[in-house]
């Protein structure tokens, strides 16, 4: 059978068997839809948060992404991981038990004020709403590039698959959906990188091959001889400052991810919790500790089998003829010489890589069966769908239960609730698939807005809620306020040649810290300020006080909180 | 009364005591493996080898995120362990 058959066939069945487990998992109750009832096992929760945070560009462009930047690349690794530790060590237990639905839910109670709710709601909608654009627009290039269907129509078979057990089954819905998908892209991953650390090192488990094998070194070579930079050698690509704040920002910034964030609401327990986010990096660091070991393997493959062949010699390569004529790979033979050769330099070199491809060829490359391409193509669709999926109901929820329950109508019975939920991530989904089919110029630059605006706002005003008794309404609003307005203010500065449309950046770094790094600057503002004004201003009423102490500890039910 | 009071609330303060030490012990190997073996040590540590390749090559790519893992489920057992000693684990 050929490769299109098997793939048509592997993406129909899991997409079957996701709409079957959403079909299951339908639900009648608020505390079903927001949180699955409270009931999900901390194994599960952990599988689901790890599908929920691996987006189709971590499964489709990361390994490539590496590949590209060598060891500097351990700015997305270490960032995207350690943040679960900070998750894990000071926000997580504490959530589960004050044990609401949302982050804005915490927000407005530990700080008795709507206008606190507010802006946590507003973050929380911006914040999920520029990650999800991306998530849609990879659900219809995966589509196109394996289905030979154009991308507007990926993106509604995408949108239509999310909107069924997103609509149904809300929380508990995603929940176990995502616990499928994580099976699915995790088995495609896994499979293509142990398939060519096999071949090329003759050792099948890819950490232990990119430590013990010499292709780290061999590739770095390659790299010198070809005048690129050095590949294990540090700061080749970022500067050391550089590296230090993208990496911290994008651990807070990970830490602060609203959609994150409410996984750890669905579980039973504190305990529960808190192994719950080991189970998450656990799943997650199989992905991003494998990640390096590819993108090493399949580089030095790629430059090894391309460079230096004549034009005769690449037809004969059956992957190559083929990602070429998806444009991913690129031969033009500028000098006459008969030669196709890689340079550092763009006006000489010969042989142009999109870095995609160092996954999506990775199994032909390596020779495997086609129904392999088919899970690959699988994989990244189960990687796109679950994460679209989490960030749908984290905007909605913002909407539906803070905006809409909370602060517009508190006596709003439990099936007007429900119905307003489903609506709002319905309409979410649509936004969404707008995005996905017309997507903004800028996508690139609104990531770093994500993580730049959560470091900022959202995780200081947590961590000091939980750790700060003496922290108070004036303090930490003012704190979410300025360090919200300053990053917003600096990533557009920065990048104001993409986002204003001037010639060049405004301003191209703050003390030497870009824009992905921001949000670190940000969130010590945050800190201070929330500090400085709080010490200024009356103390929080007494029953905050206690509910902090009370969160404290995981034993006992909570007192209930007076609406404010 | 008051006086059952006060026990309890020294012995709140105890335990958050405790917890705020395991949590400053995990975030300074937390900082170390990543703040220190990756970046700011990254130029000493690359002349020292781990299998075949530079030590801070390593930390960047494969052992901070494998301690992280490690380290968060330490935390998980340690504070069960805490939550017991202080009687404050859930039912």
């Amino acid at each position: 059978m050929s490769t299109e058959t098997w793939t048509l066939i592997i993406v129909g069945l899991t997409f079957a068997f996701y709409l079957y487990v959403g079909y299951l998992n339908r639900v009648r109750e608020t505390a079903g839809f927001y949180v699955a009832g409270r009931g999900v096992p901390a194994i599960a929760n952990g599988a689901a948060t790890a599908a929920d945070w691996m987006s189709g560009a971590s499964f489709v462009s990361m390994a490539g992404l590496i590949s590209f930047l060598g060891y500097d690349g351990a700015v997305y690794l270490m960032g995207w991981t350690g943040g679960y530790v900070l998750l894990a060590l000071l926000l997580a237990p504490y959530l589960r038990k004050y044990g609401k639905y949302t982050v804005p839910d915490f927000i407005g109670d530990r700080y008795y004020s709507h206008t606190a709710r507010a802006v946590a709601a507003i973050a929380t909608i911006f914040i999920s709403l520029t990650y999800v654009a991306g998530q849609m627009r990879a659900v219809g290039i995966v589509f196109s590039r394996f289905l030979q269907v154009n991308i507007v129509t990926g993106v509604i078979i995408g949108m239509a698959i999310v909107a069924f057990f997103a609509v149904l089954g809300g929380m508990k819905g995603i929940t176990w959906t995502q616990v499928a998908q994580y099976v699915v892209l995790i088995s495609a991953y896994l499979i293509t990188t142990i398939s060519i650390a096999w071949v090329l090192t003759g050792n099948p488990i890819p950490q232990l091959a990119f430590t013990f094998s010499d292709f780290a070194v061999r590739l770095n070579q390659i790299q010198v001889d070809l005048g690129l930079k050095e590949y294990i050698r540090p700061f080749q690509n970022f500067s050391l400052i550089n590296v230090f704040f993208i990496t911290l920002a994008l651990m807070i910034g990970t830490a602060g991810l609203p959609h994150v964030i409410i996984r750890f609401y669905t579980v039973p327990r504190v305990s529960d919790a808190r192994i719950s986010a080991g189970w998450a990096l656990l799943f997650i660091a199989l992905l991003y500790t494998s990640a390096p070991a590819l993108a090493v393997f399949a580089k030095y493959n790629l430059i090894n089998t391309l460079h230096g062949k004549t034009r005769a010699e690449i037809e004969q390569i059956d992957w190559a003829v083929k990602w070429e004529q998806t444009g991913l790979l690129k031969f033009e033979d500028k000098n006459g010489n008969g030669v196709l050769e890689m340079t550092a330099d763009k006006a000489t070199n010969e042989i142009t890589i999109d870095r995609d491809i160092i996954v999506l060829s990775t199994p032909e490359v390596a020779r495997l069966a086609p129904w392999v391409v088919g899970l690959v193509a699988a994989g990244g669709l189960a990687a796109a769908l679950s994460t679209a999926a989490g960030l749908l109901l984290a905007m909605s929820s913002a909407v539906s239960h803070d905006v809409y329950y909370r602060i517009w109508k508190p006596d709003a019975t439990e099936s007007e609730r429900l119905m307003v939920g489903r609506v709002m991530i319905f309409v979410a989904i649509l936004v969404a698939g707008y995005f996905g089919v017309r997507p903004p110029g800028f996508v690139a630059e609104v990531v770093a807005f994500a993580f730049g605006l959560a470091a900022a706002s959202l995780f200081p005003a947590i961590f000091l809620g939980i750790f700060d008794r003496r922290m108070n309404r004036e303090g930490a609003t003012a704190g979410i306020l300025v360090g919200l307005f300053f990053t917003l203010i600096m990533i557009v500065l920065m990048r104001s040649n993409r986002l204003l449309g001037t010639e060049a950046p405004i301003i191209a770094s703050f003390l030497g810290i870009n824009a992905q790094g921001i949000g670190v600057v940000g969130a010590i503002l945050n800190f201070i300020v929330s500090y400085a004004v709080s010490r200024a201003t009356p103390p929080p009423p007494q029953e905050i006080q206690d509910l902090v102490e009370e969160i404290r500890v995981p034993r006992g039910a909570l007192a209930p909180v007076a609406e404010h | 009364m008051d006086g059952e009071r006060n026990n309890r609330n020294s012995k709140a303060v105890a335990y958050w005591k405790a917890n705020l030490k395991a949590i400053a012990i995990l975030l300074a190997i937390w900082a170390l493996v990543s703040y220190g073996g990756a970046i700011l040590l990254a130029a000493p540590l690359y002349n020292l080898r781990f299998g075949q390749i530079p030590l801070s090559f390593w930390f960047a790519q494969q052992g901070s995120m494998i301690t992280f893992v490690i380290l968060i489920f330490v935390y998980s057992w340690w504070m069960n362990k805490i939550d017991r000693e202080y009687d404050v684990h859930e039912e």
